[in-house]
């Protein structure tokens, strides 16, 4: 048995007990945790907007995208339309999701599988919306930790941009394989 | 794609061939290990995660058999089924007996450099099942019939014109384009199309948390998503040394990885997969393959560490003029010439030696492996245990037995003076003596310093 030739293998050859480190409380030392995503995300190809609680995201959707035909919108959408759009998950132009929260030092926000509806949703999409809480925003990835990590969701994903790769090259491109574009927008309560 | 191994110094001579591409690969190489400084100076507490990085991984292989079975627990709890390959043919096998209970003909795969130290494609590709590797990097060296060449720039050897020509030979792309964004979309249309009709998701893995049973991928291009979302059965392969005890360590390696592999702050995705989706199916491959020796072996177990971010690739000189192919090893540059002994001291008994043990790499470690330490202690395994070839191990001999009597060493400089006087031309014969190749030798002095100091220093 492969296991047990292994783990015997591991336990005779492993060195001495070295101790577990315990994490420092690391400050993210940006005051305005705002400027830090914005600029992060900025920097990862997507775009940061900041609305005021109330502002209905359908709208501005529209606006950002007015080509987009098939439309997902699990923030302020039409239930109804939702479900018949998904059934065809690889034709669907823009998915509009609530995210958990959002990190300072890198504009990654946190979604579970609750948050995607469906896991494929965030990826197959030819332009993807988050929608986050201002006040979810933390600073570095201990913080965003702190908060999301004993959740344990069956499954989670920091986003952190549009889909990219600079693999011919070294040439940075937008819209790999997944979204093309990202916009997140930042409700202000 | 198993031929006979060339020796790295006549594979980087050929490399070197052509100047004008070697220092295009140096730069763009250096220019990746620049991005790396720029933002990790953006993070004043880098070197306390160096040694947080580096002392987790310590523990965790402290305790790595404990670790192991608690993450096969939780992975089991979780619904997913757990296998365990001893090398890399029960690796191959345990792959591909899933393939055949499923009776998977499509197979799509995110990079794994484990899957390329097994050789899995060439061993499924001989069972006539077709594997189509979607990172951009490695679907452009898998239609060219290369492996990667750096593990994490697969392709960072070709240039866009040449990349043109692969698309347009397999892609129908128009002939001599070579805009990366064109060839980019084209190649994002033809995998799409390999996502979508993909039976099973072959994808490696970055981080396995021991507590949760949780494995977690880390891409740009969201091609490991991608695939295991769409497909019924996703394969995670992981070696052993991919465990870390607790999620919040996770903070830890996160911060660290993308920023140290290619200058940015994370990557675009960092997917946690805990359970399988409702009506798919999830497997882990934890793989050995040499590492619980590599364990044993006391001066080299910290190799185990490695995150696989590529840095030290970016920043060794010796690997930015040789290119990755040299190395023969699935995975190049000096962290594969540390790893690669362990698994074949025959085959792989040059790799130590392709470094000028300037540090540099030991210096860019997140988790603060001594790369070039390791590489020095390889060349005293490999020479005590009959590896190195008799004419080095020769030369080394006589230079030693010079080197420590200083009669010898004063004797043997005298004579090497007046023989560089008479005979320049034999010290420079390339043929005779290969240091000569990109050097020359200056116009040796009359008499040496000794000599010098005996005749006038002694008199003031």
């Amino acid at each position: 048995m492969s296991r047990d030739k292994i783990l015997a293998a591991a336990r005779q050859n492993k060195p001495a007990p070295v101790p577990l480190p315990e994490i420092p409380a690391f400050a993210w030392p940006a005051e305005d945790l705002l400027a830090s995503f914005s600029a992060a995300l900025e920097k990862s190809g997507g775009k940061a907007n900041l609305v005021k609680a109330g502002t209905p995201i359908a709208p501005a959707v529209k606006a950002l995208y007015p080509e987009a035909q098939r439309i997902v919108n699990y923030v302020d959408g039409d239930t109804a339309v939702n479900e018949q759009l998904v059934q065809d998950p690889a034709a669907i132009d823009v998915v509009v999701l609530k995210g958990q929260l959002g990190v300072a030092e890198n504009a990654a926000i946190w979604l579970t599988d609750w948050d995607c509806a469906n896991r494929v949703l965030p990826f197959l999409t030819q332009h993807l919306v988050l929608v986050i809480d201002k006040d979810t925003l933390v600073g570095n990835m201990h913080h965003a930790y702190a908060v999301m990590g004993q959740q344990n969701p069956a499954y989670g994903v920091f986003i952190a941009g549009p889909s990219k790769t600079a693999d011919i090259e070294q040439s940075l491109v937008i819209g790999a394989h997944g979204p093309r574009s990202m916009q997140v927008f930042l409700i202000e309560r | 794609m198993e031929t006979k191994t060339i020796p790295h110094a006549e594979a980087a001579t050929k490399f070197l061939a052509n100047p004008a591409r070697v220092q295009w690969h140096d730069e763009t190489l250096w220019f990746v290990r620049y991005k790396r400084d720029k933002i990790v100076n953006e993070i004043p507490e880098w070197e306390q995660l160096r040694n947080l990085a580096s002392q987790i991984k310590e523990h965790t292989l402290s305790q790595l058999d404990q670790y192991l079975e608690q993450f096969e627990a939780a992975a089991q709890a979780n619904g997913v089924i757990v296998h365990w390959a001893a090398d890399a043919a029960d690796h191959n096998r345990i792959v591909h007996s899933i393939l055949q209970q499923h009776n998977a003909r499509k197979i799509v795969k995110s990079k794994s450099m484990l899957t390329e130290e097994c050789h899995l494609n060439p061993y499924l590709e001989a069972q006539g099942i077709e594997v189509v590797d979607t990172d951009l990097g490695e679907r452009i060296v898998q239609l060219n019939k290369e492996m990667p060449s750096h593990i994490v720039l697969p392709a960072i050897h070709i240039k866009k014109e040449e990349v043109g020509e692969i698309f347009h030979q397999h892609l129908g792309t128009e002939k001599g384009a070579s805009d990366p964004l064109y060839l980019a979309l084209a190649a994002r249309e033809h995998l799409r199309q390999k996502f979508l009709a993909a039976d099973i998701a072959i994808t490696g893995v970055n981080f396995a948390v021991a507590e949760t049973g949780a494995i977690v991928v880390c891409t740009n291009e969201g091609n490991a998503d991608l695939g295991a979302h769409l497909a019924k059965v996703h394969i995670a392969c992981m070696g052993i040394e991919k465990l870390i005890p607790r999620t919040e360590h996770l903070s830890v390696f996160l911060r660290m990885l993308a920023r140290n592999a290619t200058g940015q702050n994370i990557t675009a995705y960092s997917s946690h997969f805990r359970k399988p989706a409702p009506g798919q199916e999830m497997h882990i491959v934890i793989v050995d393959n040499g590492r619980t020796t590599q364990l044993g072996r006391e001066a080299f177990r910290n190799s185990l560490k490695c995150i696989r971010c590529g840095a030290c690739l970016n920043t060794c000189p010796v690997y930015r003029r040789s290119g990755g192919h040299s190395y023969h090893n699935a995975t190049a540059g000096p962290i594969g010439a540390i790893l690669a002994p362990n698994l074949d001291m025959r085959k792989n008994a040059d790799l130590p030696f392709a470094s000028t043990l300037c540090g540099s790499c030991t210096d860019v470690c997140p988790v603060k492996i001594d790369i070039h330490n390791q590489l020095y202690q390889w060349r005293q395994v490999l020479t005590q245990e009959g590896y190195v070839p008799a004419a080095k191990t020769a030369s080394m001999k006589a230079m030693a037995s010079v080197l420590s009597s200083p009669a010898r060493y004063s004797f043997a400089g005298k004579w090497a003076r007046k023989f560089l006087r008479w005979f320049p031309s034999l010290a420079l014969n390339k043929r005779l003596n290969p240091w000569a190749k990109q050097r020359d030798l200056p116009t040796p002095p009359k008499e040496s310093f000794r000599e010098w100091y005996q005749k006038n220093g002694g008199n003031q």
